[in-house]
């Protein structure tokens, strides 16, 4: 296992090396671990899914309003199959709570025949309209003014944290090195080899995946290919309190216009409830703080979608920004000459399609040369469960029997136990910091945000680096 | 699942200084049990190391009410979590020595509160390290003996803001300037002249922190006052102090009414909840008050439940009690004609010059002059001796100001 933060790389010549450790790297990391190859992964953050796939809507998609016969269209619906199988092997939380696309005027309501039709034309079959009295038989809470619904009971949540952490696990545990704090500041290529040079030193390999994300556009250029672009889009998150999940049956889908997707809300498998996000394109590519003209926003579409939601308290108010590009379907390109596939443009449905982007990639891969010797199975990653709808550990006796640690809880508004934060500490893609930390047990991301546990989990982070040194 | 099942005779949830005392005071009369969630007990004044205790430091306080509770024979247990109820007065606990289900006769529920933090006051900017509330600032100094930057802003201005200026400049970290959004401090004028004069931190009145900014580590917040002057002070902490709200997972869990003004449960004068036999007390019920009204509240609250345990009957019908704007709330929530006590009052702004109106179905219950000046963030106590006025079968009294020429 090889996870290195610091220091100088490794000399070897790597098979392929991976730009980018968020949840498509991460995939494709872990699907390239399968062959016996010599596989990196280069990360400019301290951390894995640390960019756009910590902050995004956390939906596990069906993906019934994708492009027909685009790309993404498929890649997302082999990727539901492939994660939600994988999900339930690994112990990922999903919830499958169903999507209720909400009509709340006559252009909407007109738009819903559409959708459905739309739906059937990417292969899904389960999507159905439903008249305003069964919208508020099976949302009460929804606010006045419903008209229809496009039920797609398909639709379900997920943790996108626990998604790109158990692929990176996996990944490092088959062998693949995983180079962190590692940003790629140049490309070169000598005897047939790419070389990239990083803040870290040069790091060789004969081929190349581009899974930079909101930085794929730019890497691709000084590879000398003008494809795409990205323009970063700011989408602004509310999350509301545990006490509003009452409120939320299903996910809470907007009719998509002209203008966007526009704003959801969402139960989160955590058990909050998420209301956003906003779509702001920027040009800075680390524009990720709120904006009280965003909170505003968010809290008058709220208001109207689920009125009551508005009086409950505010856990968490965060941005995540999309690799948005000019065109309507990922940029998954294949540059064989170059020994290269690039793969960008991966909007907020690139959680649901990792699992079948790192497929893809792999074939392409192989297409261009790549010999990928004989698939073995991995050995089955088991994740520590995050997810309100599975027995956490404070609720299981036989494991604090076995080990009272898991009974003793530090973070009270989360109850996240002392043997979690432990374990944690330990593993093999340690946090890097108190919010790697909170992604991978919760620790300090409940209602009272540090109040009661956060000197208490600060000092055992701490406390475990000084350890380390 | 394994889970163990007993009983007791008063189950307490919460060891700070209500619950202690609670405790100190039903020891005698048959099995207490206090759950603290902490690893020791003592509550808040654990690691408030500055006055309000009577001559004690909070951490002397807490070891004094923790003793004389184990003394009276109360059984306190640390590290034990109440996750949630299984029937009226049963709760369901997790700790180190696995999970219990606990039913008692009686339940008193103390629990304390806590401050809003960042995001539920939807301060926007990045996400950076170095935000903190009253409570983790003084953990983190008090408890765990670390400093937590170097240059600090503190957003508010009553008393619990000064307390965290004062740990903020004992833990060695300079104090750029208090923020609050209200037109003056909230604090007694000994302490705020104690803090702006003698400690230089200058006080920016009707004033909001418009973002947080920085990657990684806060480095400046960014303020806006009230006329549109905007500028930024360059900081790597800020504080978010006061804004109490109660810790009130439990009662909600337990479909225990709350006062939409407070947020804790909603009680009569003997701390009776909506929930027959549960009882609340302390910060539970209203934001922060000092620990020592809070340890008063926890005495009284005893006094009711041993008065439960000899078969009082529970309160079917009482006259509600609310507030009105510009107050913020009124506890006790619900009375009954006949017992004497009193109210603590809240506002949501300065009142100078007003008077307090309590009305019954438009019928005048009672009236009076408050204070010259009336504190926002600092409660109000009034006598409760016109309650036999009300009528035991009439509508919501209702506690409202006026301003009259004198």
């Amino acid at each position: 296992m090889t996870v290195t933060t610091a220091g100088a790389l490794p000399e070897e010549i790597y098979d392929v090396v991976v730009v980018g450790a968020g949840v498509v790297g991460s995939a494709i990391a872990r699907e390239l671990a399968r062959h016996p190859l010599r596989t990196a992964v280069v990360e400019a953050s301290d951390d894995v899914g640390d960019a756009t796939s910590k902050a995004n809507t956390a939906i596990l998609h069906t993906g019934f309003d994708a492009v027909p016969g685009s790309l993404e269209s498929r890649l997302v619906r082999e990727g539901q199959q492939r994660l939600a199988a994988y999900a339930a092997e690994s112990g990922i939380p999903v919830e499958p709570v169903g999507a209720l696309l909400v009509a709340w005027d006559d252009e909407q309501l007109a738009a819903l025949p559409a959708l459905a039709d739309k739906a059937e034309r990417n292969g899904y079959r389960d999507a159905r309209i439903i008249g305003a009295d069964e919208v508020y038989r099976r949302e009460p809470h929804l606010g006045p003014g419903a008209l229809a619904a496009l039920d797609v009971p398909g639709e379900s949540i997920i943790c996108p944290w626990t998604t790109t952490l158990a692929y990176a696990t996996q990944a490092v545990r088959a062998g693949v090195d995983l180079h962190l704090n590692c940003r790629v500041e140049g490309f070169g290529r000598a005897e047939e080899l790419h070389r990239l040079h990083t803040a870290r030193g040069t790091v060789r390999a004969r081929y190349l995946v581009n899974a930079a994300g909101l930085h794929s556009d730019t890497v691709d250029r000084a590879l000398g290919h003008h494809d795409f672009t990205v323009t970063p889009r700011r989408g602004q998150l509310l999350v509301f309190d545990k006490f509003a999940r009452e409120l939320v049956h299903h996910i809470l889908l907007p009719v998509p216009t002209a203008l966007g997707k526009g704003v959801l809300v969402a139960p989160t498998v955590y058990g909050n409830v998420l209301l956003g996000p906003t779509a702001e394109n920027r040009d800075d590519r680390t524009a990720t703080h709120t904006t009280a003209e965003g909170i505003a926003l968010l809290r008058e579409k709220g208001r109207r979608i689920v009125p009551a939601l508005l009086d409950e308290e505010v856990t968490t108010v965060y941005a995540g920004l999309r690799a948005a590009t000019e065109h309507d379907d990922f940029q998954i390109h294949a540059h064989p000459e170059q020994r290269y596939v690039t793969v960008g443009g991966i909007r907020s449905t690139g959680l649901t399609a990792s699992m079948a982007i790192a497929a893809y990639v792999t074939e392409l891969l192989a297409g261009a040369g790549l010999d990928l010797g004989e698939a073995r199975d991995l050995d089955p990653v088991r994740m520590p469960n995050l997810g309100e709808a599975f027995p956490r550990p404070y609720q299981r006796a036989e494991l604090i029997a076995a080990d009272p640690e898991y009974g003793v809880l530090v973070c009270h508004c989360e109850r996240v136990s002392r043997g979690e934060i432990r374990d944690a500490l330990a593993g093999p893609v340690p946090p890097a910091s108190l919010d790697g930390l909170r992604r991978r047990t919760r620790a300090r991301g409940g209602r009272c945000q540090g109040f009661y546990c956060g000197a208490a989990v600060r000092e055992l982070f701490v406390r475990r680096a000084e350890l380390r040194g | 699942m394994t889970r163990s099942e007993r009983t007791v005779d008063v189950l307490i949830v919460g060891a700070g200084p209500a619950g202690l005392t609670a405790a100190s005071r039903l020891a005698g009369v048959g099995a207490v049990e206090v759950l603290e969630r902490e690893a020791q007990t003592g509550g808040i004044p654990r690691h408030c190391h500055l006055g309000g205790f009577g001559l004690r430091t909070g951490p002397q306080y807490a070891r004094r009410l923790t003793g004389e509770a184990a003394r009276a024979g109360a059984r306190l247990r640390t590290s034990v979590t109440v996750t949630d109820w299984a029937g009226p007065r049963t709760l369901d606990t997790t700790g180190p020595h696995g999970l219990e289900r606990i039913t008692a006769r009686a339940v008193v529920l103390a629990t304390g509160a806590r401050e809003r933090p960042r995001s539920a006051r939807l301060v926007p900017g990045t996400r950076p390290a170095g935000v903190l509330t009253t409570g983790e600032l003084q953990q983190t100094v008090h408890l765990h003996g670390r400093r937590p930057g170097t240059r600090a802003v503190v957003v508010g201005a009553e008393p619990v803001a000064h307390s965290a200026v004062r740990t903020l400049l004992g833990a060695g970290v300079e104090v750029a300037a208090m923020v609050t959004d209200l037109p003056h401090h909230q604090a007694p004028p000994t302490d705020a002249a104690d803090t702006r004069l003698r400690r230089g931190v200058p006080l920016l009145t009707r004033t909001t922190v418009a973002e947080l900014l920085g990657r990684g580590r806060l480095s400046g917040v960014a303020i806006r006052h009230a006329d549109g002057r905007e500028a930024v002070i360059a900081c790597d902490t800020v504080v978010f102090t006061g804004d109490f709200v109660p810790e009130n997972e439990l009662p909600r869990r337990g479909g225990l009414l709350l006062d939409p003004g407070t947020r804790g449960p909603t009680v009569d004068p003997a701390f009776r909840t909506t929930g027959p036999g549960v009882f609340a007390a302390g910060n539970l019920l209203h934001g922060a008050e000092p620990a020592l009204s809070a340890a008063r509240e926890g005495a009284r609250a005893a006094a009711a439940v041993l008065r439960h345990l000899d078969g009082a009957p529970w309160p079917a019908e009482q006259i509600p009690v609310r507030a009105e704007d510009p107050l913020l709330w009124v506890a006790p929530q619900r009375i009954s004609p006949g017992s004497p006590h009193h109210f603590l009052l809240r506002t949501a702004q300065f009142l100078t010059r007003a008077h307090l109106v309590v009305r019954q179905d438009g019928r005048i219950l009672h009236h009076q002059r408050l204070p010259r000046t009336v504190v926002p963030n600092r409660s109000l106590t009034i006598s409760g001796n016109w309650v036999d006025r009300a009528d035991p079968r009439g509508g919501t009294v209702i506690f409202s100001t006026e301003q009259r020429s004198t």
